[in-house]
């Protein structure tokens, strides 16, 4: 059994130690927004936070995950900054299949708490390990422009 | 097209919680549809576009698949706008499978692809719209004992102008549903379009920021097990043997299934499934194609192109005018085999019981897969029922039902439902793949520097006779030759011709763009070369030879004006033009500015792209569909490329099936002309348009001319 600390709330699963997070919660807790893409890391649609840092749960063991603060994609609306991430991506409509933007916002979301002002190369850095076949890349980086910019309207960070 | 309306007949019926219920479908079938009208509220109720309860909720039926093209808005604002009811206002529900309902008029069946969802439905949907709230002003009309004429409707309210007495849809709902069912309806003249033509928010986007869209991949339901399988490596060829015995000691294995081209690992989850199928020690016999390597279905497609084709279009003599011609060019061109790569990996969950079939996916052909279930199950259609979901991803992947096929199988030895996921290794080594193309080109110039012939071999497998037996006729596959056929340059000597070659060492279907994807970036090329050869600037060659088609001048005066064509660009960056009209009926102009590297990489910078594609639903969409389209198209033209060795797929996952990534994607600009004429195709135009663009503009920059794509080997081996 290993605890997991996700959005705030504790999971105990029965996953074996190298069950990789993004198994754990998708098969096993039923959250489904962190996306299968690739399986070894390559394109980015399973992205989760771990203590805030932007990490690949399809390559992550629940056992280096335990212990830490997760926040995927159905949490990170609940801070400032992923709130605006949210509706900057509504605003400008970057979204088409979806199918990549749960690990798109989550990645951008985790540049901003740790850029608050992100230039095109930050972008760059920040979001090329996140592949999008729809290519709404243009609006992606917009996107976090305009959050960037945008003042918060969640109810508090955390 | 042109002949929908008069196809196109509408029926009512008393809604599940004596609600209005309205669709289209085709005219022979009406006493099917009427039976179903009167059947129980559970077997008619999702068979319509709109529905209306007594509470006022008005639901629209979305018989188009979401694929991230922008349909689950569209579709809506074509309905609500004659309907009279706010995007706010309207619910929304994926079709059930029904071509008798949903067909699209392109196809004959219900299906989303090749660019045809605004094109099929522009009318049939509007019309849908106006007939329901004709129906329900005339009830309240009826209820007030006014005429409907002194009644207007807005937002889900019936109005009586000169009173101002209102009914709500919902109270109309129950009446509206006994009346006859008006003959014909007036649509409203595009003037008065409140929501057509106007930018309107996507309606499906709101849960897909945070995590609540349900994709055919988040399908949960209680005692579903999970599975991953891997198929025949090589296409064709039979399972002999499987050793499972470690697969089975791994915790969460439940079961290995064994079918004669492929094996599942049955687990409690994917992790499980995933190293149950990695500890399998398989055998397999590859039959007939275990040899086959990328060479030989070029020579074979190189030997085909030696031969004549069947004439697809033919005007003067062009062989005559080649051959007494002192200035010609000759080429060939060659496209490679693409794979999909749509972000969410293909799968489905199905549960088999004697007397039922059920299935959860994303499928751009419902009734196809329906259909299929059936045939494996030997169930009754109306035993097999089908769910669809957003799609993570179409690009025509999900017009094939391989994946229910399998997923059926399977379920058919596994007690309870059971999601079938195939990893990316699966998924790219397994997909129906854009067909290898191989093109002969020739063209004679005049003194002038003018084409004089032009003649154009398109030689290929015809995805259209397998995929739409009907539509193939006369040897020649319309789309295979789509965009090639529809030349609008001025040439007075123009032959088109198609080799059908099949090469069955791999599946191969439909890829974004279809058969105008190559065609355009053989062409586009081609006519480059013309220029290039009658040293005149490629885009003034162009508009030279466009001088019958005003749309398309426009489109290319607007994409060169907007790029500052001709005007000086930074040392080691140069421009490149494309222009695309095909049967999607939409016209664009491409202007890409690249750079390449001494090592051969190429920087896409910029790309501006005019576009005429008609009658505007969504301008925003418009737009975003361009813009997507470009990004795959670069991502196809820069590096894509499947190849084969020993008959296996070379290719496996991200790191060498390379698509584009933010930092490597250009600013984009796209100019839309706006005009009454018929919409055009959208979602794929801005891929086939891009190829050639980018390959002109890399010859622009290093006077190198390529032929044969992922462009950037060839950079490397030049």
């Amino acid at each position: 059994m290993v605890t997991l600390n996700i959005n705030g709330k504790a999971h105990t699963v029965d996953a074996s130690p190298d069950m990789p997070l993004l198994w754990a919660l998708r098969d096993l807790l039923g959250m489904n927004g962190t996306k299968f893409g690739c399986g070894v890391a390559l394109c980015g649609a399973c992205t989760v936070h771990l203590d805030g840092i932007p990490r690949r749960s399809c390559v992550m063991p629940v056992s280096a995950a335990a212990g830490h603060s997760i926040t995927t994609i159905e949490g990170v609306g609940v801070t400032a900054t992923g709130k605006r991430v949210q509706q900057a991506w509504l605003d400008l409509e970057v979204i088409q299949c979806g199918y990549c933007q749960s690990g798109q916002i989550m990645a951008a979301a985790a540049l901003l708490a740790k850029l608050p002002a992100p230039n095109d190369t930050d972008i760059d850095q920040a979001m090329s390990g996140n592949i999008c076949r729809c290519g709404t890349y243009p609006r992606i980086r917009e996107a976090i422009k305009r959050a960037a910019r945008k003042p918060a309207t969640a109810r508090k960070e955390s | 097209m042109g002949h929908m309306s008069r196809r196109q007949l509408l029926f009512t019926g008393a809604a599940a919680g004596g609600g209005f219920l309205l669709g289209l479908h085709l005219e022979a079938l009406p006493r099917v549809l009427a039976a179903t009208a009167k059947g129980t509220q559970t077997d008619f109720a999702p068979n319509a576009f709109v529905r209306i309860d007594k509470d006022g909720r008005v639901t629209l039926i979305m018989n188009q698949v979401e694929m991230g093209q922008g349909t689950y808005t569209s579709m809506p604002m074509l309905i609500a706008e004659e309907l009279e009811v706010g995007l706010d206002q309207v619910h929304l529900e994926h079709a059930p499978p029904n071509d008798k309902l949903y067909a699209n008029p392109i196809f004959g069946d219900q299906e989303t692809g090749a660019s045809t969802s605004v094109r099929a439905f522009y009318e049939p949907l509007r019309r849908a719209g106006a007939t329901a709230r004709t129906m329900l002003v005339a009830a309240a009309a009826e209820t007030w004992s006014v005429g409907a004429a002194s009644c207007h409707a807005r937002r889900g309210v019936v109005t009586h102008t000169p009173t101002g007495r209102k009914l709500s849809y919902g109270a109309l709902a129950e009446k509206a549903a006994k009346l006859p069912v008006p003959a014909q309806v007036a649509l409203k003249d595009p003037k008065d379009f409140k929501l057509i033509g106007t930018p309107a928010k996507r309606l499906d986007t709101a849960a897909k920021v945070n995590g609540k869209a349900e994709y055919g991949i988040d399908v949960r339901l209680p005692g579903m097990k999970i599975a991953t399988a891997a198929a025949s490596p090589v296409l064709g060829g039979k399972l002999v043997s499987v050793d499972d015995s470690k697969a089975r000691t791994i915790k969460g294995v439940r079961q290995i299934v064994r079918l004669d081209d492929a094996v599942a690992v049955v687990a409690d989850h994917m992790w499980a499934a995933k190293q149950g199928l990695a500890a399998l020690d398989i055998r397999w016999d590859d039959g007939q194609h275990g040899k086959v390597n990328t060479a030989d279905v070029v020579e074979g497609l190189a030997a085909a192109a030696q031969t004549p084709g069947v004439i697809v279009r033919n005007e003067g003599d062009a062989p005559a005018v080649l051959t007494e011609a002192t200035n010609t060019l000759e080429a060939v061109y060659e496209v490679p085999f693409l794979a999909h790569a749509t972000m969410e990996p293909m799968n489905c969950t199905v549960r088999v019981s004697p007397d039922r079939c059920e299935i959860w996916t994303g499928t751009q052909v419902i009734t196809r897969a329906q259909g299929a279930a059936a045939r494996i199950t030997g169930l009754p259609l109306d035993k097999v029922e089908v769910h669809n979901h957003y799609l993570g991803g179409g690009f025509g992947r999900r017009l094939e039902f391989d994946i229910v096929t399998q997923a059926v199988r399977i379920a058919q030895q596994v007690e309870g439902p059971v999601k079938v996921i195939w990893t990316r290794e699966e998924d790219i080594q397994h997909d129906v793949y854009r067909p290898y193309y191989y093109d002969r080109m020739a063209a004679a110039l005049n003194a002038q520097g003018q084409p004089v012939a032009w003649m154009h071999r398109i030689v290929g497998p015809s995805i259209i006779a397998r995929y739409l037996p009907a539509a193939f006729k006369n040897g020649i596959d319309i789309d295979g030759v789509d965009g090639a056929a529809q030349l609008l340059y001025d040439i007075p000597a123009i032959r088109v011709e198609y080799v059908r070659h099949e090469e069955p060492a791999l599946n191969t279907g439909f890829w974004r763009g279809v058969g105008v994807t190559h065609n355009n970036f053989v062409i586009e090329s081609f006519v480059d070369e013309l220029a290039a050869a009658a040293k005149q600037d490629p885009a003034a060659f162009r508009r030279a030879l466009l001088r019958k088609s005003p749309r398309a001048t426009a489109v290319l005066d607007i994409a060169t004006q907007a790029s500052g064509w001709g005007k000086p660009l930074p040392a080691g960056r140069g421009r490149g033009v494309s222009v695309l009209f095909s049967e999607w009926g939409s016209y664009l102009a491409e202007v890409a500015e690249v750079s390449v590297s001494k090592a051969g990489e190429v920087r896409v910078h910029r790309v501006v792209c005019a576009v005429d594609c008609g009658t505007v639903v969504n301008p925003d969409t418009v737009k975003a569909q361009i813009e997507s389209g470009i990004v795959f198209g670069i991502s196809g033209a820069l590096w894509g490329g499947v190849t084969l060795k020993n008959g296996r797929v070379e290719q496996s996952n991200f790191h060498d099936v390379r698509v584009m990534r933010i930092n490597e994607a250009p600013a984009i600009e796209v100019h839309l002309v706006r005009n009454l004429e018929a919409p055009g195709g959208i979602g794929e135009p801005g891929t086939a348009v891009t190829a050639a663009a980018v390959s002109n503009a890399v010859f622009a920059v290093t006077g190198k001319r390529i032929r044969k794509l992922p462009l950037e080997n060839q950079l490397r081996s030049a």
